[in-house]
């Protein structure tokens, strides 16, 4: 199949950037999206024209390292599908698509699709985790877990921090991703202790990197590959409100 | 190389470190289920004012990475970590799908440290190092306890307690997992671990930066020299010790399950700064992934083998017939799995049925547009226990089968194909994890020594965590303390601005060649030529004729090369490139130690050396031992150094499982 690119170019993030045509020749509708840049980008390479830059990694859905917007939905609009699993028997003969980088404040753009999510990291970094050195942990059967509450933690944990809920929503909010993180451990009785200390912390630091907050679009619960519940938000919500009850009064 | 004959039986060179000029594992001396302990009780320690002193690189954020950065930050090392994606929760540790082994015996079915190390040992073909594998089994237990209290959300049973499975190559359910994601959720543990350090302070993390080369003073690995992927910046970067956490080799074959960034040039560049590659022909093809589709295609994808307890893997008995398979009878279908091995069936061994597959399609029965490909069949399986009972089992690899390939598995048998996995070779070290070159530690799949020439399945992750959280953390002090009160070079060092200097050369050199062809061309034709003459099978002449065309393909590489741009900022055709430029001469080392290995034994099959009824026949007498090479000049013979194995505790025996 042949297609028609209308691509989001920008040298850096200084630079100001702008959507060039490109031609996508005898493209096999087995090949994935990112294979289909690969062929393109071969043919630019070829004619000397430096190839779009864009970000992937382990090509099966699971690193959350790709990352752009075609045709204004995160990842391309299939239900649970990263961009590395979109494929190419979704498009038309013709079509003309556009790519583009996600646009959000915190996530400045590095070079035409790549942008920069160190913000994600930083969020973890304040308190997405419990605290326990390595060794001289009890032994693993010596805490058990309620079935149903183990895999409501699995459900959070599966993000995979790739940013398309922020990209697709309107505020730029990162509170999917910051609240599965958050519902992974509340709702492990190993991640009581930090409960509150970690909704506040983790909470601060989203609205200190310039993500918005959620006014209930659920545009991200729509974007997100992994098909995370908006519900882990209402849960953050209530722990966060908690936390700063407790911290006004001072319990905690 | 200069010659494309096997090296002879070497004299060792005398004064390598070991007894009769052999090289030294260092293993501990006495009952090897006490070696752990009598070595700790015994090494050195570092009280933790000193640790603060002392400061450490550790390259690669993955399971072994990631781990140990975070657990030497909370001893109270001065940590700078590195890797090449934009975040340290990316690295290829996450996509590992079934499991992680452990010896905790939770289902009272008589799992023992014991027995997971045999099954190790066995399982490798007996061409791991023994006091090696034991210490993984012992820790094993402890990396449950870990995770665990990390929040790793480990599948459980309506009581509450965690849940096994059974894989591969074991008779006992020893494996832990959570749902198809084990590895993402242990990955997370670790950076969850390593986020809490680099908020302490302890951690210094660079992201999207690529280590280039290895700087070497007075003979000790004493710092790195990176770029920026974003900024396209050289740094160099020094510390008292440096580890390599950077994973596997299976790139060089172009198509392989590991991801695209995945390469082979920090552990390369070490090797050309003087560390010993060991074995580095024993590679993992993996039986059931989804076949190739086209010459556009990056990356093959795994499909679980647990597929195998409920699917028929068949070709068709004709040659070339085309036909859809419903409409091939039943008597026109090969089950050769079946038929070659009756006992046990669809669940032969990784390697035997990758080998079978093989068979097939150089037959010309192969299925699918390319001829590369067999059916894995679940037509029975649903007629016998209904279609909810298989979607209730395998329901998520199937809706993933379909997202590839537009195929619904439960109408249509399933497409498949062996598909390179997991390099067993690597780096050498000894029982500290440290290479033959001072202050280098190697961990995780970047070094050679629990899994011999196969890795069972659920035992990558296993080692990597055993590495970084449970066992370089002990062994480092070892060397760190025999450097106690040494100064590290000073910045103006002429070592660190020639190496600096010969990295930005070479950039240079890459961008300003300015030829017809991409990188990538050349990895796919690197890749081809692997698979063809170093893959599944492997034979004399095919490994001679790879040999000849290494030269051939450096020297086309040096005049025809095109990369786009020049080295600063983010650049993809110049990341690819070097990368590729490693894999020249690495491919070339793959196929002298393959050539050289007259044997077969676990993932290295020679067609030479088989039994009578095709299966591989190992050469005890002659090859039980390590095949460290040396570095010696690219286009020069590597000089062989052997590391011999005893087996005290598992003895040797023909690898059965018929």
């Amino acid at each position: 199949m042949n297609l028609t690119l209308k691509v989001w170019r920008q040298k850096d993030a200084k630079s100001p950037g702008k959507f060039e045509t490109y031609e996508a020749r005898n493209i096999s509708t087995h090949a994935s999206f990112l294979e289909m840049l690969d062929v393109v980008n071969e043919d630019l390479i070829s004619k000397g024209i430096e190839p779009i830059h864009f970000e992937s990694d382990c090509r099966e859905g699971i690193c959350g390292t790709c990352s752009m917007v075609i045709d204004g939905l995160p990842h391309g609009g299939q239900p649970g599908t990263t961009v590395c699993q979109l494929h190419m028997r979704y498009f038309q003969e013709g079509q003309v698509v556009t790519i583009e980088p996600w646009r959000a404040k915190p996530f400045p753009v590095v070079r035409d699709l790549i942008v920069d999510r160190s913000s994600f990291d930083r969020i973890i970094q304040a308190g997405g985790y419990i605290s326990v050195r390595t060794g001289g942990t009890p032994d693993a059967n010596a805490l058990p877990v309620p079935k149903q509450n183990a895999d409501l933690a699995m459900d959070a944990a599966q993000c995979i921090g790739c940013g398309a809920c922020v990209a697709a929503c309107r505020n730029a909010s990162g509170m999917l991703f910051m609240s599965a993180k958050m519902g992974h451990l509340s709702y492990l009785p190993q991640g009581q202790a930090e409960r509150s200390r970690r909704a506040l912390a983790m909470v601060r630091q989203h609205d200190s990197e310039g993500f918005g907050n959620c006014t209930n679009q659920y545009e991200c619960e729509a974007a997100c590959p992994k098909e995370i519940s908006v519900a882990y938000i209402a849960r953050m919500n209530r722990d966060y409100a908690l936390a700063s009850a407790k911290e006004m009064a001072g319990v905690e | 190389m200069a010659t494309t004959t096997a090296p002879a039986p070497t004299t060792q060179r005398p004064g390598t470190n070991g007894a009769n000029g052999t090289l030294d594992g260092k293993c501990p001396g006495g009952p090897i289920e006490s070696h752990w302990d009598h070595y700790k009780a015994e090494i050195k320690l570092i009280n933790p004012a000193n640790k603060r002193k002392y400061q450490v690189i550790v390259v690669g954020s993955g399971l072994a990475g990631g781990s140990a950065a975070a657990t030497l930050s909370e001893l109270g090392y001065q940590v700078k970590c590195f890797c090449y994606q934009d975040s340290p929760r990316r690295a290829h540790s996450i996509a590992a799908q079934g499991g992680i082994n452990a010896a905790k015996n939770y289902q009272n079915d008589g799992d023992s440290v014991y027995r997971l190390f045999y099954d190790t040992i066995k399982g490798g073909d007996f061409r791991a190092r023994e006091a090696n594998v034991w210490r993984l089994a012992e820790v094993s237990r402890n990396i449950i306890d870990q995770c665990v209290a990390q929040g790793v959300p480990f599948a459980r049973e309506y009581g509450g307690l965690l849940a096994n499975r059974s894989f591969g190559g074991a008779q006992v359910s020893r494996t832990f997992y959570a749902r198809g994601q084990t590895g993402q959720q242990l990955l997370l543990g670790a950076y969850q671990a390593l986020s809490a350090q680099i908020r302490a302070g302890g951690v210094k993390m660079f992201p999207h930066t690529e280590m280039l080369d290895l700087i070497v003073v007075d003979g000790h690995a004493k710092g790195i020299v990176v770029r920026d992927l974003w900024t396209g910046e050289i740094s160099t970067h020094m510390a008292n010790t440096v580890v390599l956490a950077t994973g596997g080799y299976g790139n060089v074959f172009y198509l392989s399950t590991n991801a695209r960034g995945c390469n082979v040039t920090a552990t390369y560049r070490a090797h050309k700064r003087g560390a010993f590659f060991a074995n580095p022909c024993y590679t993992q093809i993996h039986p059931t992934c989804i076949p190739v589709s086209g010459d556009y295609q990056s990356k093959l994808t795994l499909m679980s083998e647990s597929l195998r307890n409920d699917g028929r893997v068949w070709a068709p008995k004709k040659q070339g017939d085309k036909r859809p398979p419903q409409q091939i009878p039943e008597d026109e279908r090969d089950y050769y799995l079946e038929r070659k091995y009756p006992s046990y069936g669809n669940l032969a061994p990784r390697d035997i049925s990758s080998r079978a597959a093989k068979e097939a399609c150089d037959d010309g029965r192969g299925i699918g547009e390319s001829g590369l490909g067999v059916y894995l069949d679940f037509g029975d399986a649903i007629k016998r226990l209904g279609e909810p009972v298989i979607r209730e089992r395998y329901g998520n690899l199937f809706d993933m089968y379909e997202k590839i390939t537009g195929e619904n598995a439960y109408q249509q048998p399933m497409r498949i194909f062996p598909a390179v996995h997991y390099t067993m070779g690597g780096l050498w070290v000894d029982y500290n994890l440290m290479s033959n070159l001072p202050g280098l530690h190697v961990i995780g799949e970047a070094n050679f020594s629990d899994h011999g020439a196969n890795r069972l399945g659920a035992s990558a992750l296993m080692q990597g965590l055993a590495d970084g959280y449970f066992i370089l953390p002990y062994t480092i002090g070892v060397y760190l303390s025999s450097e106690a009160g040494k100064k590290l070079p000073p910045a103006d060092h002429p070592t660190i601005g020639t190496v600096r200097k010969e990295v930005e050369d070479r950039i240079k050199r890459l961008t300003s060649i300015k030829g017809k062809r991409t990188p990538s061309s050349f990895h796919r034709e690197i890749g081809l030529m692997m698979w063809d003459k170093c893959g599944m099978a492997r034979n004399r002449d095919g490994l001679q004729a790879a040999l000849k065309r290494f030269p051939e393909l450096r020297e086309e590489f040096y005049q025809n090369l095109n990369v786009t741009g020049e080295g600063g900022g983010a650049n993809a055709a110049l990341e690819i490139a070097g990368r590729v430029e490693d894999y020249l001469e690495f491919g070339e080392l793959m196929c002298f130690d393959a050539l050289h290995r007259e044997e077969s034994c676990g993932g290295h099959f020679r067609e030479e050396y088989q039994t009578e009824d095709g299966e591989a026949a190992r050469d005890d007498e002659n090859f039980a031992y390590v095949a460290a090479w040396e570095y010696k000049g690219t286009g020069q013979n590597p000089y062989l150094h052997k590391e011999m194995l005893e087996f005290k505790k598992a003895h040797l025996a023909v690898r059965n499982y018929k």
